[in-house]
């Protein structure tokens, strides 16, 4: 299915969503505040559940974060990527690792390295650093001139 | 919550799977609560070998970035590069010369020869039997052996770069692949009889680690771990790059979901590369073997996604470009992090004599899982 086509199916179920046209393919923008509701409706669109979350990750631009969400329906094979913005300086989102339970660990993955606080996750620790790592290092502006990872 | 060492308020133990443990090939650390016997939760533990690739990737050119990603599935590491050059040359626009894909792939489908088969003698000798390892290292050596002659390495090729492949193939490349062919059909037949029809292997195996198809999904597995349960998810199928939609083979499918199911799916997979290789090995077009492209490389503003289909599953490369000579952002979406993260489910309620069997089959390998 075209970009157009998708674009103007999911319009009508997330009424909210802005749309833009980077990438190959279609970007969804929504709000933080109407994630959840809307990660339900594509989770469970009939004809089309978006039912395979295959990337979830976070971009830091410098202003503010992008929480960036690769979907992929398993029985059409549309893809879609869902664009949260989070302010930087509480960056704050309810966690999708009840309705797609791989997030679980991405999610872990994108607190330990940007900061970003899933809501009413169910064990949001550190996954890759230890546990007394003080920062962020995705983030931009991490400086740690011990443990250097800038080359 | 910890009252005494090794025990839980209500009596369970824990019980410390790893860092260094021979079955789970590499540093990966499982902490699991066990009631008696059964196992009532694995907690992955990583990091042990995080490098923090994603954040080094940032500072590093086009052409450089590559490198590190050989030395993240390093069973793979060709899939890996090529998957990092696929995305350069979408961003770029580059068309590559047609000699170029037929040796990127024949260069994937060895590796993912070598890698299911390397998988298959470690996995055998986590369940005791020592000998496969060095029967499945036979046939590996060959392959690995050609990759030096061409490559210069054995692990770490580093021979995809954007526009192609480093350098010409070696002149003895064809005969010793044929060699190659010929000596795994001599051979292969000896996997079946000694570890597949193997009826203590297949009782260790069978109704072991049960993956549903929906859980598959819901966790993001991919790779032989989910055709294991029937998912269709072999992205050379679903979303053809280079030159794949043009070759002839099978998507393997079980639909039993166990760790026998998983098992199969790899074995029958080498059958499939071996079948690419074979079309290809004789048409391999002359030409170039580089597209001309410039030093700085320079990627448009925007975002580019990628992805291939390493012996492991569903490799994706997720680059964000501001239009510098450096990525803006770089995510490697690696399969062994997904599949791991429905371990937990597919143990729990298990015998902790199963773990093994489990795990063996979901292939993972703790680089790729800690980038």
């Amino acid at each position: 299915m075209s970009n157009e086509e998708l674009k103007t199916i999911i319009s009508e179920i997330l009424p909210n969503a802005s749309f833009e046209e980077t990438g190959e393919w279609l970007n969804i923008g929504l709000e933080a505040a109407d994630w959840i509701e809307s990660a339900n409706k594509l989770r469970n669109f009939e004809s089309m559940p978006f039912n395979f979350l295959f990337c979830l990750t976070c971009v830091d631009w410098k202003t503010h974060f992008t929480m960036v969400y690769h979907l992929r329906s398993t029985t059409t094979l549309d893809n879609i990527v869902v664009k949260v913005k989070l302010d930087r300086e509480k960056p704050e989102i309810i966690t999708v690792s009840d309705i797609w339970r791989g997030a679980e660990l991405f999610e872990r993955e994108v607190y330990d390295l940007f900061g970003v606080i899933f809501l009413e996750h169910p064990d949001l620790r550190r996954l890759l650093l230890t546990d007394d790592w003080v920062g962020y290092p995705l983030r931009k502006d991490y400086e740690d001139p011990i443990n250097m990872i800038k080359l | 919550m910890v009252e005494e060492i090794g025990k839980t308020a209500e009596g369970d133990l824990i019980i410390n799977v790893g860092p260094q443990h021979p079955a789970t090939h590499g540093v990966l650390h499982l902490i699991i609560t066990l009631n008696g016997e059964t196992i009532k939760k694995v907690e992955p533990h990583l990091g042990y070998i995080h490098r923090s690739i994603e954040k080094m990737c940032e500072s590093l050119t086009y052409r450089q970035f590559i490198y590190t990603t050989s030395r993240m599935d390093y069973l793979s590491a060709h899939i890996n590069n090529h998957a990092c050059a696929l995305t350069v040359e979408k961003g770029l626009g580059i068309e590559i010369p047609a000699r170029a894909q037929v040796i990127r792939v024949l260069m994937d489908e060895l590796t993912r020869i070598a890698s299911h088969e390397l998988w298959w003698g470690a996995m055998a000798m986590d369940l005791g039997a020592f000998t496969p390892f060095f029967h499945a290292f036979r046939e590996r050596e060959t392959i690995n052996d050609i990759m030096e002659e061409t490559c210069g390495a054995r692990l770490t090729m580093n021979y995809m770069v954007p526009g192609g492949v480093m350098m010409d193939l070696h002149p003895n490349f064809q005969y010793r692949v044929k060699n190659f062919l010929t000596l795994y059909k001599r051979k292969i037949h000896e996997y079946d009889e000694l570890v597949t029809g193997n009826i203590i292997f297949q009782n260790r195996m069978k109704g072991v680690g049960v993956l549903s198809k929906e859980a598959a999904i819901s966790f993001g597995v991919t790779g032989p771990a989910a055709r294991g349960s029937g998912v269709s998810c072999d992205v050379r199928k679903l979303y053809p790059y280079e030159i794949y939609n043009t070759l002839e083979f099978d998507e393997i499918l079980e639909t039993e979901g166990d760790s026998f199911a998983r098992y199969m799916v790899r074995l029958r997979e080498m059958n499939e590369s071996i079948k690419i290789i074979e079309q290809l090995i004789d048409n391999i077009p002359e030409g170039d073997f580089q597209a001309k492209t410039k030093a700085v490389l320079k990627l448009p503003k925007g975002e580019f996604y990628q992805r291939v289909e390493t012996a492991r599953g569903e490799l994706g490369v997720y680059i964000v470009s501001e239009g510098g000579t450096t990525p803006y952002r770089i995510k490697f979406r690696s399969p062994g992090f997904s599949n791991l993260s429905c371990l937990d489910h597919i143990t729990r309620g298990g015998k902790i004599g199963d773990l093994i069997a489990s795990m063996g089959t979901l292939d993972l390998v703790i680089p790729d899982i800690d980038r």
